[in-house]
């Protein structure tokens, strides 16, 4: 029973996205807005396997991301489209990105692991910008969109639409088993007390470096997602002010539940279309927003419900 | 590569890493005395910048800029810690880096609506324009030179205040630790106040000196928050010194190695590919040089706090 109603909020979120086109929002703009937000949501969700689960705050999440999207780039530019192949690619750049540098970085935690996740990630900008090939600062255009099985399906604004829900629903029903795993609650424990999780017998460090590799493949698919939303790949997909963004989605959707990643994603995204809409300065509103939502919303948009339970009962 | 080439990069290298002290200064003083993370600190240099061209246009002159800029700055600070920072205090990392996001936005796109997006050209005061010729064949700008010798003179000024003064020794005990410091029946919030007035004020003079060899513009601030931060996390998180050092080791090591690496690799590579891995290796340096600190002093170079 407690599970079902943990679960009815975000199944009623996915519920609403699948039937977005069919209720008044199936303009080419709005879907392209919303595979956007579930991209960036898919990413979040890693991000909140680590922020969330790990207690590790990645300010590098965007070079994840990023190496996705190159993947993508990088068979492009070898002709070689077919799904088969650029998904693996993707989803194992990532995964070896994470790989790399989170056995450096697993081993620090708090700030110092902030730090470093980002030097790794500045470091991948910095060369993305360098690959004269892939069109250095400037960017790749993509010749064309990912097949699958040498059909050019991604080329329909609703396939792609439904793609990308699968998949950010596939994301999140993973990390909720992984949370809710044994190794999840490792992962948890060493969170809240790191040193009675060693006396137990448990090294964190190997079980932190795997949830950064999954978070590594998740943001790696997104990559080569984003990269077929916009056809065009360029060093920005890297920055740290994205890694920001999406650390950004991660806590104003709130640290409860994974669903909390999503929120914060459709929230960030489409808040910004929406207001960007009333006026340029659309900055000076939401700026303030996010301060009221740190100073009331204490769990976060996925706590809101809770909260106002809680306060309906007070 | 001569050796007068090599000396004006040097040089340069000094010159920005002192400005990165001024603003790691006041970061590392907020994070390390109050726990408290200010992204917000990046903007408080932006400010600067801006107020003291403003005051400067208004008044015609770059001193009178200067000196109204510096208050103001000050008044700022303390006016964000009164309505968004000090709720904040009590709360984790991940609340204080969102909401000081906000602020971050709210004041950028505010410089972006009140000046412009275009960049601001600040006119450096006729006392300090020209230059200066160093020895035969090498002449550098007064100006840069007065930059370093202010920064030299204010880090100087801070060291006096925070290792020989009653203020300073209450500062070092609060960034050991700060619970500690309350207990012994210091009122922590004005201390707290202080720190963060000081360091806003710092962030806001490096913003006006750099305002005539920089252009004025808005988010100029974000890039010079995240080095700040690589400098503060290199030099050990609230230690003043370990901001000095770090500061001085990133300006040079980011300078000389832009200069100098095209040309180095120019040795092994073909000329495009050496100009083009060059440069992003010299941009890469410093991030380098802060993993190397990371993985072999984890608490940085000169970790202020206790245990």
């Amino acid at each position: 029973m407690a599970r079902w109603r943990e679960a009815a909020l975000p199944l009623l979120l996915f519920a609403l996205l699948g039937a977005a086109p069919w209720i008044g929002f199936g303009e080419g703009y709005v879907l392209t807005l919303l595979a956007r937000a579930m991209i960036l949501g898919i990413a979040a969700l890693g991000l909140h396997l680590l922020v969330g689960g790990a207690g590790l705050v990645s300010l590098g999440h965007a070079a994840l991301l990023g190496l996705g999207a190159y993947a993508v780039v990088a068979l492009d530019a070898a002709r070689i489209t077919e799904a088969l192949w650029v998904a693996p690619a993707a989803i194992g750049g990532g995964a070896l990105f994470a790989l790399l540098t989170g056995a450096v970085a697993v081993r620090t935690s708090g700030v110092q692991f902030i730090m470093i996740t980002l030097a790794f990630a500045q470091m991948a900008f910095f060369t993305a910008g360098s690959l004269s090939v892939y069109g250095g600062d400037d960017g790749y255009t993509l010749y064309g969109r990912t097949e699958i099985l040498g059909r050019r399906w991604l080329e329909d604004r609703l396939v792609f639409h439904y793609l990308c829900l699968g998949l950010l629903a596939a994301s999140w029903g993973l990390v909720v088993a992984i949370l809710a795993s044994r190794f999840g609650r490792v992962l948890r424990a060493a969170r809240e007390n790191a040193l009675r999780v060693a006396a137990l017998g448990f090294n964190p460090a190997p079980y932190r470096l795997l949830a950064y590799v999954i978070a590594g493949g998740m943001a790696g698919l997104a990559g080569a997602l984003l990269a077929n939303a916009t056809e065009f790949v360029a060093p920005s997909y890297l920055a740290w002010q994205r890694s920001g963004d999406l650390l950004f989605m991660v806590i104003l959707g709130g640290l409860g539940a994974p669903h909390g990643a999503v929120l914060g994603a459709l929230a960030i995204v489409l808040l910004e279309e929406w207001l960007g809409h009333w006026t340029a300065h659309w900055r000076l509103i939401f700026g303030p927003l996010l301060i009221l939502s740190v100073l009331f919303l204490k769990g976060g948009l996925a706590g809101l419900p809770a909260q106002l339970r809680g306060a309906g009962r007070g | 590569m001569t050796t007068q080439l090599l000396l004006i990069q040097a040089l340069n290298g000094l010159q920005y890493g002192v400005l990165l002290f001024l603003v790691a200064a006041g970061l590392t003083l907020v994070f390390g005395v109050m726990d408290f993370i200010n992204l917000a600190h990046g903007v408080q240099y932006m400010l600067g910048a801006y107020l003291g061209a403003s005051f400067a246009a208004l008044s015609g002159s770059f001193w009178a800029g200067l000196a109204l800029a510096l208050p103001a700055t000050l008044l700022a600070g303390l006016a964000l810690e009164w309505l968004v920072f000090r709720h904040l205090y009590a709360r984790d990392h991940l609340a204080q880096v969102l909401a000081t996001f906000g602020v971050i936005l709210v004041l950028n796109e505010g410089a972006r609506a009140i000046w412009g997006s275009a960049p601001l050209q600040v006119p450096m005061p006729e006392a300090l324009s020209g230059g200066i010729q160093l020895m035969p064949g090498l002449n550098y700008p007064v100006y840069r030179l007065a930059i370093l010798a202010a920064g030299l003179g204010t880090a100087a000024l801070l060291w006096l205040l925070v290792e020989r003064t009653r203020v300073g020794a209450l500062v070092r005990a609060g960034a050991a630790n700060a619970p500690m410091v309350a207990a012994l029946g210091v009122d922590i919030h004005r201390l707290f106040m202080l720190v963060f007035g000081c360091g806003a004020m710092l962030a806001g003079f490096a913003g006006v000196m750099a305002a005539p060899i920089l252009s004025v513009e808005p988010g100029m601030g974000d890039s010079v928050l995240i080095t700040a931060f690589v400098v503060i996390v290199i030099g050990g998180i609230g230690s003043v010194r370990g901001a000095f050092l770090g500061a001085v080791l990133v300006g040079l090591v980011e300078t000389l190695g832009r200069a100098l690496l095209p040309d180095l690799l120019r040795l092994v590579l073909a000329p495009s590919p050496a100009r083009q891995a060059g440069a992003a290796l010299g941009s890469m340096l410093v991030y380098l040089a802060m993993a190397l600190v990371l993985a072999l002093r984890p608490r940085g170079l000169f970790p202020a706090r206790a245990g």
